[in-house]
């Protein structure tokens, strides 16, 4: 594989005269030419957003204490908050335990908060150059976006799997059907992806570490609050039931308590929980992507 | 005539009233190793960002092995290798790591993908510090890595934005010693900003002065010697001369945080 035509250097070069010797490529050859290598579209951009994800994947294996820290906070949240609600039965969550109602709500709190952060990473990839070469290179926009958004649930998954762990100590039903587990899987991590992209929004619009971590602590609350995850939604004032409505995150522990857990019935149906969640997901990775070039300007 | 590999026409940068690149017209030939030279703020890394795509132009052309840098973006980053000037190896991955990674955004096969990585860090001499997070290497060792990611695709030129700031005189050597080694086995043309002089002078067939976003003089560093008709003038008094003896000359707040926050890295 010849690297380019051999260049014959100006009459006038300075120094190290490289004209005569022979040149030869840096690499031995490999099984194709790099040129002739235009790989179907759909297949690459795929391939470039997994390869992002790999690269946060092989983060965690060198470094796991991010995972084992963030097993603190849903502990404290099941073992404080839901073992003290359910002794006082306060909210009505029908024949079910109130932990079993509210220990995927605590997945979801988990991703959400886990998530909402993701876009502080960009900006210190922005501060040193990795974001200006991710950008030069041929990677398209949305698949870097994508690739992000895989990352954020790569981080996830292993809080889902510590919370079925605790939740089994706490003696909650789980549901073990295959095909719930698997729709699990693919709710976390939609769920990942869609507050890591709102994220990095976030980030591109407000550019500062301090700004986005600021605006995170802000958001995270009310988002928690204003959503199913720890009690119904009909026991809410009706203006908070309107906003607990149109955040997605509602949709998102609809969706896992139907799974997750023994004897719930999904309030919206989980075909408008995964819809909500995957159309406000694209929405926001289509804009991102569009922003992504911004950050280095 | 060969058709230069380089080629920027009126290229023009501006930022509000600003004019960070003022209609810079140049050539590069393929096998050259350019410099651009300039203080800080003179609107290096402003160019090198357009031509590396992460910067529209305001107004201008450009073309990089004959693609249009405005109309044909995806093919102008597949002939290109780009190092910026911050730090951008990731500390918490392996230097073998770092370069699949890159390898795979490139469209390398998985295989030939961990063969290069392997090879190019053998060419920048870390083939021992390869399986070693890059948080624990040496600025210098960095910097090599850094330069070993660009080269994984064979770029048909390779852009390097000050590439040995914050070095200290020893990794700078090696820095130059490998670029030079590159250039000798491959002939790949290279675009490189600094503003360290020597390193021009040792480096470059040619270079540009720029200043104030203008390109005040370009030729080989012995043209731009002798046309100061001083007998035994240095390209540190050719640098003086057409950048008018400023003292202080631009370099935003941000620009000097990010180039001490870099060094403070790399050392």
């Amino acid at each position: 594989m010849t690297l380019h035509e051999p260049a014959a250097l100006p009459p006038d070069s300075a120094s190290g005269s490289v004209s005569g010797s022979a040149l030869a490529p840096l690499f031995t050859p490999g099984r194709r030419d790099l040129r002739t290598r235009q790989s179907a579209a759909p297949l690459a951009f795929f391939r470039k957003a997994l390869t992002i994800a790999e690269l946060e994947v092989r983060k965690l294996l060198h470094d796991p204490t991010d995972i084992i820290m963030r097993t603190v906070q849903p502990a404290l949240w099941l073992l404080v908050f839901g073992e003290t609600f359910s002794r006082i039965k306060a909210i009505p969550t029908g024949h079910q335990s109130y932990l079993q109602f509210m220990a995927p709500g605590i997945l979801a709190q988990s991703i959400l908060f886990l998530s909402i952060f993701f876009g502080i990473q960009i900006i210190w990839d922005r501060d040193m150059g990795i974001v200006h070469k991710f950008l030069a290179s041929p990677t398209p926009r949305a698949a870097l976006v994508l690739g992000k958004s895989l990352s954020a649930g790569a981080r996830a998954l292993p809080q889902a799997l510590i919370i079925y762990v605790l939740a089994l100590l706490l003696g909650v039903q789980m549901n073990w059907n295959p095909l719930a587990l698997l729709g699990v899987i693919v709710m976390v991590m939609l769920a990942a992806a869609c507050f890591s992209t709102f994220s990095l929004v976030i980030a591109w619009l407000l550019r500062t570490r301090d700004r986005v971590m600021g605006i995170g602590q802000v958001l995270t609350m009310p988002l928690f609050f204003a959503s199913n995850a720890i009690y119904p939604i009909d026991i809410m004032p009706g203006w908070l039931q309107v906003i607990a409505r149109l955040n997605p995150l509602s949709y998102q522990v609809d969706a896992l308590r139907t799974m997750m857990v023994t004897g719930s019935v999904s309030v919206n149906g989980l075909p408008l929980d995964f819809a909500v969640t995957l159309l406000v997901t694209a929405a926001l990775i289509a804009l991102a992507a569009r922003l992504y070039p911004r950050i280095v300007q | 005539m060969m058709s230069a590999l380089v080629s920027l026409n009126a290229l023009t940068r501006r930022f509000g009233d600003f004019t960070a690149v003022n209609a810079i017209t140049l050539d590069v030939q393929p096998g050259e190793v350019f410099g651009l030279l300039g203080p800080n703020g003179a609107g290096k890394s402003t160019t090198i960002k357009m031509l590396t795509t992460l910067l529209p132009p305001t107004s201008g052309a450009a073309t990089i092995a004959g693609y249009d840098l405005l109309r044909q973006q995806p093919q102008v980053r597949r002939v290109i290798g780009y190092v910026p000037q911050a730090l951008s190896a990731d500390g918490t991955l392996t230097g073998y790591e770092n370069l699949l990674i890159f390898g795979k955004l490139y469209d390398l096969p998985r295989r030939d993908a961990a063969r290069r990585a392997r090879e190019a860090l053998a060419f920048m001499g870390l083939a021992d510090a390869a399986d070693k997070l890059a948080r624990t290497y040496s600025g210098g060792m960095i910097r090599r890595l850094e330069v070993a990611q660009a080269l994984l695709h064979e770029p048909q030129v390779l852009f390097l934005d000050e590439p040995t700031v914050g070095l200290d005189p020893v990794a700078r050597k090696a820095v130059w010693q490998r670029l030079g080694d590159i250039r000798a086995q491959t002939g790949m043309t290279i675009f490189l900003t600094t503003h360290y002089m020597e390193e021009a002078d040792s480096l470059c067939q040619r270079v540009a002065i720029m200043s104030h976003g203008d390109i005040s003089a370009i030729g080989s560093p012995a043209e731009l010697k002798a046309s100061l008709g001083q007998p035994d003038a240095t390209l540190d008094d050719v640098f003086a001369h057409y950048t008018g003896d400023q003292l202080e000359t631009g370099g935003s707040y941000r620009d000097t945080s990010r180039a001490r926050r870099t060094a403070a890295r790399l050392s």
